[in-house]
């Protein structure tokens, strides 16, 4: 009664798979009745090349960004050293990398940071570090919340969804990056007084409340309409008819079900989030000197692309690398959870 | 029709109301002074009585707000002049009238979007289109593989690219530059083609991907092969069916990504050096000047408004059941 279903059609979609499953895979049992949605969904994701390699590509970026003080301890070098100034051989008269090619070579990787001198590997590691902390973070937050209004609406219906439903359509109908631009200074004058230098880690707090209070909607929307589609339905039906509370109904009847459209929503939420860091950023209200962040690294790099275009070239293909695994990660996932939804 | 009109221009006025109410209490009624922020780190009581004088801000915020949206019909009298009809304040900054500020720069803005509107919406749908017409060819896998691609590319990334390319390095073009194009139409153009390029570039790749999979979702509708099985010709049934229907996905987005492109102008203005409204709302939020702020939240938000009801009433176009529920 209170095993996960899938939402829609699931014997229509183990019936397609009977069907297919011999093909692909050969030592798959013949008959799939007893799998679990969980198995279906992991043996279509796992026969999705693209979906596969996408994924190693995002964990590789996970990994190496959660592990950044370890490299760089390995590298033996850090974001915030200046070694333009520490070694005046490194830059020029102009504070242009005096090598070639932005500097790069054995020694730093991926070049010198005009101006300053850093080492740009380790200050892309830590950006990134830094970025997909955040986001992570304001994904969680805009999960949390989306799930709880979705729900909420979704279950008890009637005036409560309808204006809950309302402020969700305002919440959208708002110019989004303007207010994120415009609710970060307001958001660290609660923290901070105006006299005061903004600590980082309140500059981080700040992007992810403006952020989660202002990208939650979708979500909301998906989970009330998967909510709408499950209210109905006979086993919650009967765990309210057998006395239930809702509560209950909605612990162990509903989230259940809606952890896989959640799922899905969330992997694509997470890049456009870091997209929404790198952006406040690159305008100049997210993350400030020092700390490092991937977004600034184009805000610099725009501003020296004639003299030192090397200097963007990895952080650059590194956002494009990870967005295009990221998007094809995402749908794979909603591929995989939902076969008839195919591109 | 015209009373489907009447009805979403009351409900976008209420979601007017309640924007400037929310962004007014927002910046008016945290639990800092506001004035202090436009005072900056060596603020005198003597400034910040000034300020608070010529904001009101002696007054209930209730009263603020009332003054604020009476001035936006009626006008307003500052310490520096009066301001008449469309009043949104005078900018902390340089006491400079907020509503010509914005009038001023957002020709530049409009310029910007509908230009690479034009160009995305035509090449976006057409590759689109294309693609889906011929699903699983070469065509397809060229242009789906590479829209993936481009569409991942950010303004702040390809725009110095482009830069790089067609001004640094070939002296082709000159430093993108606004120049109203009641004056000089050519200088116009060639002074916003690198920014149109840029954006449209990404957007097309992002309106190829869309269109593809919207329309390769309608070919396989019922009505559409019904129409096709019942002897229709090819075109037909792609254009007259499953065309429009594939248009409805695509609107929505259009009615996102205008409002993003309106308000985030603030990236492609940032990189190409352009002073347009997004810089505007930037330089606003640097500088603390509040009102001003203001003023760019409430007129681009109603734009996106604006925007929103075109959509709405292209969605009824399209679709005829909208027109009657």
């Amino acid at each position: 009664m209170t095993s996960p279903i899938e939402l829609e059609g699931a014997e229509a979609s183990s019936a397609l798979d009977m069907e297919s499953a011999p093909k692909g895979d050969a030592d798959k049992p013949k008959e799939p009745v007893g799998q679990k949605p969980g198995q279906l969904m992991w043996a279509r994701f796992k026969r999705d090349r693209a979906g596969v390699i996408s994924a190693c590509v995002v964990l590789f970026f996970l990994v190496i960004s959660a592990a950044a003080p370890l490299v760089s301890k390995v590298y033996g070098k850090d974001p915030y050293t200046l070694y333009g100034q520490e070694r005046p051989e490194l830059l020029d008269m102009f504070t242009m990398p005096a090598a070639p090619f932005g500097g790069i070579d054995g020694e730093f990787w991926f070049g010198i940071e005009p101006g300053l001198g850093r080492d740009v590997f380790t200050q892309l590691l830590y950006g990134m570090r830094n970025s997909i902390a955040t986001a992570l973070a304001a994904t969680l937050i805009m999960t949390i919340l989306g799930v709880l209004i979705g729900l909420t609406g979704g279950y008890f219906g009637g005036k409560v969804d309808y204006w809950l439903g309302r402020v969700t359509d305002f919440f959208m109908a708002l110019p989004s990056q303007l207010f994120f631009v415009a609710a970060m200074p307001v958001i660290t004058t609660v923290f901070v007084a105006p006299d005061k230098e903004t600590p980082t880690y309140v500059r981080a707090c700040a992007i992810i409340i403006v952020l989660s209070f202002l990208g939650w909607m979708s979500m909301a929307r998906i989970v009330r309409g998967a909510t709408l589609s499950l209210r109905d339905r006979e086993f919650v039906e009967a765990a309210r008819i057998s006395g239930a509370s809702p509560w209950r109904i909605i612990r162990k009847e509903l989230l259940p079900n809606i952890v896989t459209p959640t799922l899905v929503q969330a992997t694509l939420t997470l890049p456009s989030t870091i997209l929404s860091i790198a952006f406040l950023s690159f305008v100049g209200v997210g993350y400030v000197e020092p700390t490092p962040d991937w977004g600034r690294m184009f805000a610099i790099g725009a501003g020296i692309v004639e003299q030192d275009p090397y200097y963007m070239l990895f952080p650059g293909v590194a956002m494009v690398v990870f967005m295009v695994a990221f998007n094809l990660l995402g749908d794979s996932v909603r591929d995989a959870f939902d076969p008839k939804s195919s591109r | 029709m015209l009373q489907f009109l009447i009805r979403r221009t009351f409900g976008a006025a209420l979601i007017l109301l309640l924007i400037s109410a929310f962004t007014f209490f927002m910046f008016f009624a945290i639990p800092q002074d506001p004035a202090m922020l436009a005072c900056g780190k060596n603020c005198t009581p003597d400034a910040l009585a000034i300020i608070h004088k010529n904001l009101g801000l002696d007054k209930p915020v209730t009263v603020q707000y009332w003054d604020f949206m009476v001035g936006i019909f009626a006008g307003r009298d500052f310490a520096v002049g009066h301001c008449p009809a469309p009043c949104f304040g005078v900018s902390f900054a340089n006491d400079q009238n907020v509503w010509d500020t914005i009038l001023d720069r957002f020709p530049l803005t409009i310029s910007l979007t509908v230009g690479s509107l034009v160009v995305f919406l035509i090449l976006g749908l057409g590759a689109g289109m294309l693609a889906a017409k011929n699903r699983g060819t070469w065509i397809d896998k060229v242009f789906s593989s590479g829209s993936l691609v481009v569409s991942s590319l950010q303004i702040y990334f390809l725009g110095p690219l482009v830069l790089l390319a067609f001004v640094y390095s070939t002296g082709w073009l000159d430093k993108p530059k606004y120049v109203p194009f009641s004056e000089d139409l050519g200088g116009w153009f060639m002074g916003l083609l690198i920014p149109w390029i840029v954006m449209a570039t990404i957007f097309t790749a992002n309106y190829t991907r869309m269109s593809r999979s919207s329309m390769i979702e309608q070919l396989q509708e019922e009505h559409v092969r019904a129409a096709r099985a019942k002897g229709m010709s090819g075109n037909y049934t792609f254009f007259r069916y499953a065309w429009r229907g594939s248009l409805i996905p695509i609107v929505t987005i259009l009615g996102i990504d205008l409002s993003a492109l309106m308000g985030g102008g603030m990236v492609t203005e940032m990189t190409f050096g352009l002073a347009g409204v997004g810089r505007l709302a930037l330089d606003s939020v640097t500088n603390k000047d509040l009102p001003m702020l203001m003023g760019v939240m409430l007129v681009s938000a109603a734009l996106i408004i604006v925007f929103n009801l075109i959509v709405d009433a292209l969605y009824a176009v399209i679709d005829p059941r909208v027109r009657l529920s």
